[in-house]
């Protein structure tokens, strides 16, 4: 449990969490690895974690019948995969693929729900971490929908 | 001195030597001077007025190496019809050249600092002068790095620089495009998340971004949100543009013109005019 606690607060997303938290969350924590090619998770699956990564490479994917699978974002060290544990219906929005060895913190998002729902400060400072990174994401989509490198029209 | 410098509304003629496709809409073009006497030097971050005759002409960056002995050097992306007229250009063809004009990166100011360069799409163009300088005077800095974003694996320019650059153990370089099929192993994400995962000195950066205009605001957010000081974020800023010595007014950007105030400018000085629909 503690080398676990060491990892989560080295890493940038719990960075300067009080320890009482760091100790809720490590509650639901499990250390996971992902070999390169496997699917950590696939659209439409139950959202039942959410990852902390550590090392290596995930490919968020999105497949369409009949067109080729295309990536939308690529995450690594430092990153987080998968916020759809915190939003109902709690169920995944695209395939998330190790491109390769992969290491991390996975955290059980009903245990997650559980403390944030018995302790609203922990649920703050999860949302106030979590709200960035959706911030973030909603930008990228947007640059990526407004197609900045294509020919002006 | 160099005809287009003694009168610069008037092209002198350049032969091209070789005109290379980089991607579907992307083509370089190596010219000459026909008459001897009309130089090739240029500072990093220069452009010239490239005229097709009978179509009429248009900006381009020099993005070969300033530090080198070597053909004038032009990256260009099929846009309209100059740009178009260029494309179909065979070697032996003849051009007219005027130029370089404008302000060019502040390559040397930048001595003794970490310097970030930072490109979307063609805009790796005009940073690869830049790049050369910064190589060949290594010692001379401290930490570089390069961010490029490209649209697909398939729209990313000078390949073989990239890999050259990558291989070496001085110079951070990251890539990333905005999607990509299943069998790109590089990254995916826009180009400004990249800028949060470099290590630098914020203090002691000096930033060159060049790209879309609206990759260049959110770069310029990212920067900042990093402690990158305003004063040391320089900015490659493009307008449409005619007489290139700010005459004609064409390429007004606010109180400045883009040809003759730029187009290098440092953030402070656009700061208020980025993002505007209208000025
Ligand atoms: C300082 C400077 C450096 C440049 N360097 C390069 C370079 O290295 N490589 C390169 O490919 N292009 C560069 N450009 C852009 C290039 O000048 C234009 O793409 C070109 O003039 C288009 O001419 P055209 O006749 O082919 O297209 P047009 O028929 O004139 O235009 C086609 C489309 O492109 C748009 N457009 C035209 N000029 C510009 C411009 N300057 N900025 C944004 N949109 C424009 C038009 O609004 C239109 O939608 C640079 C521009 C500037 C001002």
């Amino acid at each position: 449990m503690e080398s676990l606690e060491k990892i989560l607060v080295q890493h940038p997303f719990l960075k300067n969490l009080e320890q009482k938290y760091v100790q809720l969350i490590v509650g639901c924590a499990s250390n996971v690895r992902f070999d390169s090619g496997t699917f950590i998770y696939r659209e439409g699956e139950d959202a039942n974690y959410f990852y902390i990564l550590r090392t290596g490479k995930v490919a968020l994917e999105i497949h369409d019948s009949g067109r080729e699978t295309i990536t939308i974002e690529t995450l690594g060290e430092g990153d987080v995969l998968g916020w759809a544990w915190l939003v109902p219906p709690y169920r995944r929005h695209a395939d998330a693929h190790a491109l390769e060895l992969t290491r991390a913190i996975a955290l059980d998002g009903k245990c997650l729900r559980d403390k944030c729902r018995d302790d609203h400060n922990l649920g703050y400072e999860l949302m106030m971490r979590i709200v960035p990174l959706i911030t973030h994401q909603l930008q990228a989509t947007q640059l990526q929908l407004m197609d900045v490198y294509g020919v002006k029209k | 001195m160099s005809e287009s410098l003694a009168n610069p509304l008037l092209p002198a003629p350049y032969r091209v030597l070789r005109n290379k496709r980089n991607t579907h809409d992307v083509f370089t073009l190596d010219v000459e001077p026909v008459k001897r006497g009309n130089s090739t030097l240029f500072s990093p971050g220069q452009f010239n007025m490239l005229y097709i005759f009978g179509k009429g002409d248009a900006a381009i960056s020099i993005s070969g190496d300033p530090t080198k002995e070597q053909p004038l050097r032009h990256t260009i992306r099929r846009a309209g019809v100059v740009t178009q007229a260029l494309e179909q250009v065979k070697p032996g063809g003849v051009l007219g050249i005027r130029g370089p004009f404008g302000v060019p990166w502040p390559v040397k100011e930048a001595e003794g600092q970490d310097v970030l360069l930072v490109a979307g799409g063609i805009g790796l163009a005009p940073l690869r002068p830049a790049m050369y300088t910064l190589l060949a005077n290594r010692d001379k800095y401290g930490r570089i790095a390069l961010f490029y974003g490209a649209r697909t694996p398939e729209d990313l320019l000078y390949l073989s620089d990239l890999e050259q650059w990558r291989g070496r153990f001085d110079l951070q370089v990251c890539v990333s495009v905005d999607t990509a099929k299943r069998n790109w192993m590089g990254d995916v994400g826009v180009v400004t998340k990249l800028i949060s995962k470099a290590s630098f000195d914020p203090l002691n950066t000096v930033a060159l971004v060049c790209g879309p205009e609206i990759m260049m605001r959110f770069s310029v957010q990212e920067l900042k949100k990093n402690e990158i000081k305003s004063g040391n974020i320089f900015l490659s800023m493009e307008r449409n543009m005619k007489c290139a010595v700010g005459f004609c007014g064409h390429c007004q950007y606010g109180p400045h013109f883009i040809c003759k105030d730029g187009p290098v400018f440092r953030y402070d000085q656009v700061q208020s005019l980025l993002g505007k629909r209208e000025v």
